[in-house]
């Protein structure tokens, strides 16, 4: 990271997102408030499909499904069985995670595009039983009447500033975790595979166990993200976790840039609000998202933030070149 | 150490090792020289797992690896230096070999500090990306990198392909101190001048089979046989 952003630009950006998003909020309607809660709990689901799609190189076209599956966890726990919010919580996270275990014999091993067929597939089944296991998940009618949890804290819940803060507790936390994960001799091993994995294999690495790892993990925060959904907006359907969602995710991470955690929670936050604001003013708000992702393959293929960093690079580099000597021999690259 | 018996290995239907045999004894350096597509790096895949034999045997410390994964042969103590200097373009030099350390705490054994010493220009270049690097310097970064993992036994597929002579140079010195080390070596290559610096003995290869087997002093006053399976 340090040869990318000096460390001025990245202490202000920090700052600044801190204000944004700690001191602020208080001053914010409520609307933005509950615009920012979804944005963070996109951002997770982003970011946990960047450990697959930017940092393994893998893209899935099912990752929404496992979001949903967690959501229906929490739904179904709380409306049905009274269930708290640690029940739900372990349970909606768990059964993604064991979901994650199963499916991973079936993806483990491919990579490319028949990693996202195969994903595609998967995710498709998930949504078929959220579809049709009528008596189970209400069908296309969903579940509704999810309350927000009690978390055995002095905390209003249905205060939308107080469930903000939760959601914003539960980002960092998991925004450190996967930054650990990452920077972790496991996270090294994900890049090499996604940079060459026969590569990896010479080196004595069992690739597949490491994809088998990175895809439960994924599918692991993927659902924790689902449960707070749940809690979130009250309600679950099989839209949550149909292709369509698993798509926007894929837009997130590509929007954001693939690789940087922070640049899918961006992208995250971004859409999201897209998706809340335009969709406000018309009904062709689709079309708008569909010209974005265009553009953003044209003009910024590697996304948002990593067009940032080359930005600064090559201001930097000029500069660099302009203060040494004038015979031009300068070819530092590392700041 | 390195025991092949009379292997074929076939891509598809194209017979491409037509029975290759031969033994690399401990601390022995044997170079497998020929032109291009007799089989030099299909003969490397078949060693190293990725397409293995259809017939015969390879034997490595006493056990037979052909069937093997090639990450099972690789923690059992052999090191790969690719083709084309293959290394991980996205990650730094640091984090090249990071990602393949291992057995670094035995006395001897190759850590940072020793790789540092043979190739101090990757102590110049470690936070940089691997992709920025020159030619040579990615091609001595792939082999620090198969020398991080302690390996018993170095297979090498063509380390000069590409590189400017005084980089071959470079290179080529780098061997001879593996070698002074007692490092197993099997080289792959097209440049009799660079192996017969350190190779103990050659063969030459030619459509898919073992043509001739000399000494690497003899084979440089035999002008018939280098030019007529070497082109020079």
């Amino acid at each position: 990271m340090k040869d990318l952003f000096n460390s001025k630009t990245k202490i202000a950006g920090i700052l600044l997102g801190m204000v944004f998003l700690m001191a602020l909020p208080p001053f914010y309607t409520s609307y933005w408030i509950s615009l920012l809660t979804q944005m963070l709990i996109f951002a997770v689901l982003a970011m946990s499909l960047d450990v697959l799609m930017g940092y393994s190189g893998l893209s899935s076209f099912g990752h929404a499904a496992f979001f949903g599956a967690a959501g229906y966890v929490t739904a179904i726990l709380s409306t049905r069985y009274g269930g708290g919010f640690i029940p739900c919580l372990l349970g909606g996270t768990v059964l993604s995670l064991l979901i994650a275990m199963v499916f991973g014999f079936l993806v483990a091993h491919a990579s490319g595009v028949s990693f996202l067929i195969i994903t595609l597939a998967l995710g498709m089944c998930l949504w078929g039983i959220a579809f049709r296991w009528v008596t189970m998940t209400g069908g296309d009618n969903g579940i509704s009447g999810v309350m927000r949890p009690d978390l055995g804290l002095p905390l209003n819940m249905t205060d939308p500033l107080t469930y903000y803060y939760v959601i914003l507790a539960f980002f960092l936390i998991a925004l450190v975790l996967l930054i650990l994960l990452i920077r972790s001799p496991f996270g090294h091993s994900l890049k090499g595979i996604r940079d060459s994995e026969s590569r990896m294999r010479v080196l004595g690495y069992h690739t597949w166990l490491h994809k088998y790892l990175a895809y439960v993990v994924a599918s692991s925060f993927a659902g924790s993200a689902g449960v707070f959904w749940a809690y979130f907006n009250g309600f679950i359907s099989p839209y949550d976790m149909d292709l369509n969602a698993s798509i926007e995710i894929i837009l997130m991470v590509i929007l954001g840039g693939p690789g940087t955690l922070i640049g899918p929670a961006l992208g995250a936050g971004i859409i999201v609000f897209l998706k809340n604001f335009i969709s406000a003013y018309t009904e062709r708000w689709l079309l708008i998202i569909g010209s974005i992702y265009i553009l953003t393959i044209l003009y910024a293929p590697q996304g948002l933030v990593n067009l940032v960093k080359e930005w600064f690079r090559s201001r930097r580099i000029k500069a660099e070149t302009a203060a040494k000597s004038p015979d031009g021999a300068c070819k530092t690259w590392n700041g | 150490m390195l025991k092949i018996e009379d292997i074929h290995t076939y891509y598809g239907d194209s017979y491409v090792l037509q029975g290759v045999s031969l033994e690399v004894k401990k601390g022995m350096v044997l170079a497998m020289l020929g032109r291009n597509g007799v089989g030099k790096t299909t003969l490397i895949r078949s060693i190293i797992g990725f397409t293995p034999a259809r017939s015969g045997r390879i034997m490595f410390n006493g056990q037979e690896i052909t069937h093997l994964d090639a990450d099972r042969i690789v923690r059992m103590g052999m090191g790969l230096v690719p083709q084309g200097r293959r290394v991980f373009p996205s990650l730094t030099v640091r984090e090249n070999l990071a990602i393949a350390e291992r057995g670094a705490d035995a006395p001897g054994a190759w850590d940072f500090a020793k790789i540092y010493k043979l190739f101090p220009r990757l102590e110049e270049r470690r936070d940089q990306r691997a992709n920025t690097l020159s030619g040579g310097e990615q091609q001595m970064l792939a082999i620090a990198r198969a020398l991080i993992s302690n390996p018993l036994f170095l297979l090498m597929d063509e380390p000069t392909e590409g590189l400017a002579p005084v980089l071959v140079r470079e290179v080529g010195d780098a061997i001879v101190k593996l070698k002074q080390e007692g490092l197993s070596i099997f080289l792959v290559e097209q440049n009799l001048s660079f192996a017969r610096r350190f190779a103990d003995y050659i063969h030459l290869m030619s459509k898919g089979k073992i043509v001739y087997s000399a000494t690497p002093a003899e084979l440089w006053e035999d002008q018939e046989a280098k030019h007529r399976w070497l082109g020079v």
